[in-house]
């Protein structure tokens, strides 16, 4: 289904378009990995919304990115639960590992590191968020194990993207 | 031996599926109300059951649903708030991962209550299992005629959409949650009027929390009787405790409404670390009053735990020992709640921020004299001058440290440093 289509589908549980801008911003995220001005006026465009509301909401709501981001998207929450059980340490060794700091995303642009607000995890706390899924009960160790498995899922699919993009036949 | 209701399933591996709900005896309120009862009388069960609102505030639910004017010329609606963002809670995560039919079945028979055809469910964004597994379990009903045209051959019609948030605690809120489903940026709307008279589209519209509604069936087949003798009447009812933080077995618990503290922190959870004391409690997510250790034997239900000061809020309860800092929890907290203002009210928005760089100062032991003082004057400039509780829950949770911990806020002032570093 094009981007166009889903959001057309998304957008027939409201009774006002305007409501399905965020399940659009939602869906064109997914196709796009961030969400740059062309897109969001596209989605406006779809939805036949004015493109100021596609704005606010794209800015409003953390979410959603407007700038580029990583491959794999680090969201280490360091609310109270999380700080309680040795979050900043994590922080520390994820700035070290990764050699940037929160809020930056690497060179090979494969890691954005960032800190959230509480995820709704507390009882496996420290965690942290990659992509859908949450990491938890996190120390140096599995925090080291996570990053080995990103970066050889990473140089995968970079490899495939190369072939991909090659002309056939070379 | 307390019998768990709310979380009978939450062990189960398949207790995501619609055949263990049903085995345990799953839908079979929903056909109760259908086949026995007219809404109004559902209305009237939950009245009676004196259940209260589980998100937070604890407002009766059935009073709440008495509001909705029974002649509407527009539809109703029923918005269930899945947008769990109070740090420190969990309980609606765990029931939409692995029970959640408890839940649709809860929003059935309560749209069936309120003469609602339409139901959505406002989940966080980063609950990503939850929603694909209450879509699952939205499918698997409809095509088992619980949700649908027809609910179960009655003329009862009901359909349920889950709607992502997109990252925005102030969408806990109820009335910013309604802006965010319109579509709009999630700033908090001046009452009167209130969703049961014009909330979603300007319709009669009840917003209910996940646990709130996961309760619905369960009074509906046990009868409100059996639901008011657990825990104090007025506050009553079988009840998830999320906690977390410096405890031996953080987790989610259910027990009876009104259990003390102590009990659930000490004997529940395991109590503290080994060679750890407790410092302190916080008993309902953070924007609820810390409770110093002396203050422990207070019962968990709404009122007791307001006679003393603090709020049951969302029973998230954070265990802090004697080796954290007051100062660094109250500005991590402080933190929280000045990224997540939604900028509307001046004190909200300008008053957090100037009150967290008063803490980070302390903290950094670069404190002055005076800072303190400064500090009761924020609160007080921010505490009941704002839309929405979101300012009050920063202002109440920070006098409460002040209040209990003034002399390691002094400390840190005096000595120009953290006295746990």
């Amino acid at each position: 289904m094009s981007m166009r289509e889903k959001i057309r589908q998304a957008a027939a549980r409201y009774p006002d378009q305007r409501s399905a801008i965020m399940p659009a911003l939602l869906i064109a995220q997914q196709e796009h990995g961030h969400l740059p001005g062309p897109i969001l006026e596209e989605v406006a465009d779809i939805l036949g919304v004015e493109r100021i509301w596609v704005y606010e909401l794209a800015t409003f709501y953390t979410l959603f990115h407007t700038e580029p981001i990583g491959r794999f998207h680090l969201q280490l929450c360091d609310n109270v639960s999380c700080m309680l059980c040795g979050s900043e340490a994590l922080l520390k060794h994820l700035e070290r590992a990764l050699a940037i700091k929160t809020g930056e995303t690497t060179p090979d642009l494969l890691f954005t590191l960032s800190t959230v607000e509480c995820l709704g995890a507390c009882e496996m706390a420290p965690v942290m968020q990659v992509a859908d899924d949450y990491h938890g009960n996190l120390d140096i160790a599995r925090i080291d194990a996570l990053l080995a498995r990103l970066r050889a899922e990473g140089a995968q699919a970079m490899s495939a993207d190369v072939a991909a993009a090659a002309p056939p036949g070379e | 031996m307390f019998e768990a209701v709310l979380l009978k399933n939450i062990d189960l591996p398949d207790g995501h599926l619609l055949a263990t709900y049903e085995a345990g005896g799953g839908y079979q309120a929903l056909a109760k109300v259908l086949r026995e009862h007219t809404p109004d009388e559902v209305v009237e069960l939950v009245k009676q059951s004196n259940l209260r609102g589980r998100g937070g505030a604890g407002f009766p639910t059935g009073m709440k649903w008495g509001f909705v004017p029974k002649h509407a010329d527009k539809p109703k609606y029923l918005c269930c708030n899945a947008d769990e963002g109070e740090p420190g809670t969990f309980k609606d995560r765990i029931i939409m991962e692995r029970d959640p039919h408890q839940l649709v079945e809860g929003l059935a028979v309560s749209a069936y209550a309120i003469g609602a055809e339409t139901a959505y469910v406002y989940v966080r964004g980063e609950y990503v299992k939850a929603i694909r597994r209450l879509e699952r379990a939205i499918a698997e009903a409809r095509g088992k005629g619980y949700l649908g045209a027809g609910v179960l051959g009655s003329d009862f019609n009901f359909t349920i959409h889950i709607h992502c948030g997109a990252g925005a605690y102030i969408c806990g809120e109820e009335t910013a949650m309604l802006e965010s489903l319109e579509g709009r940026r999630a700033q908090p709307r001046l009452k009167p009027p209130f969703p049961a008279v014009a909330g979603l589209y300007a319709s009669p519209t009840v917003i209910n929390n996940v646990e709130t509604l996961a309760c619905v069936p369960h009074i509906v087949m046990r009868g409100p009787h059996w639901f008011r003798s657990i825990g104090p009447d007025k506050s009553p009812g079988p009840k998830l405790y999320c906690i977390s933080g410096q405890v031996k077995k953080p987790g989610l618990y259910e027990l009876p409404m009104g259990i003390p503290l102590r009990e659930l922190v000490e004997d529940h959870a395991g109590g503290p670390l080994p060679g750890r004391r407790i410092k302190a409690v916080i008993p309902g997510g953070v924007s609820a009053p810390v409770i110093p250790r002396d203050g422990l034997d207070v019962g968990m239900d709404f009122d007791s735990l307001a006679a003393a000061g603090s709020m049951l809020g969302s029973a998230g309860v954070i265990v802090l020992d004697d080796s954290t800092c007051m100062v660094k929890v109250a500005t991590r907290i402080i933190e929280f709640f000045h990224h997540e203002s939604c900028g509307k009210c001046t004190p909200c928005r300008e008053g957090l921020n100037w009150v967290v760089k008063v803490l980070r100062r302390i903290e950094a032991g670069e404190g002055a004299p005076g800072d303190l003082e400064q500090l009761d004057k924020l609160c007080k400039g921010i505490f009941g001058n704002t839309f929405c509780a979101l300012g009050d829950g920063a202002a109440m949770g920070l006098r409460a440290a002040l209040a209990h911990f003034r002399d390691e806020f002094v400390a840190h002032v005096e000595e120009r440093r953290c006295p746990f570093h």
